[in-house]
């Protein structure tokens, strides 16, 4: 390898670890996962609240009868009651139901976000690994280019550009921020077998390119790709949070965990459940994602069995 | 090695001038016209107006702005800001504090973060180290402008322990926000110690050390613990670089007068040329501090070779 890459050691520390040991059974390698997750305390708990979670955000409907845009404005800053669990907010929304609504958006950023990042590093990262040469050289310098950029200020300056900030663009900048880190991830990971033998003996007996890569190469090199990309779902639930928040993310009347955590803001000595509901579903859904990408590495890597 | 140092180096060059260029794309094409906006509702006579327009080189196309820009920087120059101030004036009245800010950031992830990972290490499965990895689980899953809030709140308006914002008490002003800036890479060096230094105390050396008849104290600190630092120090090397251009939530938060907040305003008021200034110089930490830790591993580790 022709440098140290110390740049990706954020978070990916421990998944490429495992990368090693996974190859030629994969088979048995993710049938050994399975069996151990499926008696793992933490997989079950936070598998159980993404599920949850993906129901509250596909239908919100089931958690509550109310709407979130039902305001009225004279029972503003209500206190929690039996009709209004967590309570009223400013404009006279009920805030449960706007809290549960809330999951949405930032189900599908987290999501999508990540499954584009994936997917623009399994390409590329593939390719850089693979092949090596000039191609490695043209996508490790675009990383780098994009990585010298801390990821909160570039997207500050992107999304100050965009007159009209919904889901797309917020979605849309994630993205551009986010490839490299995780391209990064899947490059080390294929150069990890790249030359081993059976992809030499998958060579050896005529398979192309694009048959070695995706039948030999990405099976056993996906599993640091998988644990990291869970986390990564996490992780960017909290950046949009942080984009909104600051006024640079999604705008009104978007319902957003982390709206309504800017607009607790200004009153939150007065009104702190205003600025707890919100924060607290928040922290969950990011905490399910980190736990399940934790539970995820200790089945996947066999150094600690 | 040299020839590692020099290709390290030419590597820098095209990153460097990739994201400055991005950036200054980014900021060129902010909306609207910061000249007119400089003179608020009042019109503008049309030769101010051309003479700005010409000073500030806004009529040039983009490559040229860049090329002049860049001109500039070589010779230090940062550029003025659309009311005459020198950006390099601003940068060095806002930098300070924002590296005062990294550093006690700096300061709590090493004492805790390695201390935490040390004991967890030694006394794997235990309650401290249950703890320890469910402490800072939750403090990577909460998003640090919920932490700064909570923070503020309890620790500074309910308990009074802090200063709620603003840098009035010095140093201890500095405490409570570089703790919530800190928080997130305190619990990865913390884990990072940890795993390092549980797979190092298996290894064969430190089994050698034992049978040697060391102390448990000798083998640990002299030993095991030396080379699990080794990822430590690299991460937290990135991490000085990110902790500065990450500290703009931290900033807005506390209310503390540093580059982040002076972007932000800046991005708001549309100063195209004070954006460009700090981030070009948040992007030459950043690319430095990678190119120091690359280095520092070559020494740190022997094994790894540069070919």
């Amino acid at each position: 390898m022709s440098e140290t890459q110390t740049g990706d050691q954020k978070g990916t520390q421990g998944a490429v670890t495992g990368a090693e040991d996974v190859s030629g059974r994969q088979a048995s390698l993710w049938a050994d996962a399975w069996r151990e997750l499926r008696h793992n305390k933490l997989f079950i708990i936070s598998a159980t609240l993404i599920l949850f979670l993906i129901v509250m955000a596909a239908f919100p409907q089931l958690f509550t009868t109310q709407s979130p845009r039902d305001c009225q404005l004279e029972r503003s800053l209500q206190g929690p009651s039996a009709d209004h669990w967590f309570g009223i907010d400013i404009l006279g929304c009920d805030y449960y139901t706007r809290v549960i609504y809330g999951a949405r958006v930032s189900m599908i950023i987290g999501l999508s976000v990540t499954a584009f990042a994936v997917l623009i590093a399994l390409v590329l990262g593939s390719s850089a690994g693979y092949y090596g040469g000039l191609t490695d050289t043209l996508i490790s310098r675009a990383v780098d280019i994009i990585f010298g950029l801390p990821t909160v200020l570039g997207a500050i300056v992107i999304l100050s550009v965009v007159s009209n900030r919904n889901l797309f663009w917020v979605t849309l900048v994630l993205v551009v921020l986010g490839w490299p880190t995780m391209t990064r991830l899947v490059r080390s990971s294929v150069l990890s077998v790249r030359d081993s033998d059976y992809v030499n003996a998958a060579r050896a007996l005529g398979a192309g390119d694009l048959r070695v890569i995706t039948r030999h190469v990405l099976p056993n090199a996906i599993a640091p790709v998988v644990v990291y990309a869970t986390i990564y779902v996490g992780l960017i639930i909290a950046a949009e949070a942080t984009l909104s928040f600051l006024g640079i993310g999604l705008q009104l009347p978007a319902i957003s965990w982390g709206l309504m955590i800017s607009q607790a803001q200004t009153r939150v000595l007065s009104e702190p459940l205003l600025l707890l509901f919100p924060g607290l579903f928040l922290s969950v859904t990011v905490l399910s994602f980190i736990l399940m990408g934790d539970a995820l590495r200790d089945a996947l890597d066999p150094k600690l069995r | 090695m040299g020839r590692y140092v020099a290709r390290r180096l030419l590597q820098a060059i095209p990153v460097f001038f990739g994201t400055t260029f991005m950036i200054f794309a980014l900021v060129f094409a902010l909306p609207g016209d910061p000249i007119r906006a400089l003179s608020g509702d009042k019109p503008i006579s049309p030769a101010v107006y051309a003479e700005l327009q010409d000073r500030y080189n806004l009529n040039d196309p983009l490559l040229v702005q860049y090329g002049k820009y860049m001109g500039g920087l070589v010779q230090l120059d940062f550029g003025q800001d659309f009311r005459g101030r020198e950006v390099s004036e601003i940068m060095s009245e806002r930098f300070p504090v924002t590296i005062k800010l990294a550093l006690v950031a700096f300061g709590f992830e090493i004492l805790i973060g390695i201390l935490a990972g040390v004991l967890a290490a030694l006394r794997r499965g235990s309650y401290i180290d249950n703890l320890v990895l469910l402490t800072t689980t939750m403090v990577v899953s909460i998003p640090v402008f919920v932490l700064g809030f909570t923070a503020q709140v309890v620790l500074g308006v309910k308990l009074g322990l802090f200063p709620i914002a603003g840098l009035s008490q010095g140093w201890y002003s500095y405490l409570l926000p570089g703790l919530v800036l800190g928080a997130l890479s305190l619990a990865y060096v913390a884990r990072l110690t940890r795993t390092s230094l549980v797979e190092n105390l298996r290894a064969d050396y430190v089994r050698t050390a034992t049978a040697k008849g060391l102390s448990r104290k000798r083998v640990v600190g002299r030993h095991a613990l030396r080379n699990s630092l080794i990822p430590v120090i690299t991460y937290l090397g990135v991490d000085l670089g990110a902790l500065m251009g990450g500290a703009i939530v931290t900033e807005g938060i506390f209310n503390i007068p540093g580059v982040g907040q002076q972007v932000f305003q800046s991005i708001r008021s549309q100063e195209g040329p004070v954006v460009v200034g700090i981030v070009t110089a948040l992007v030459l930490v950043f690319i430095v501090a990678n190119l120091i830790v690359d280095l520092l591993y070559a020494v740190l580790d022997p094994r790894i070779r540069y070919e």
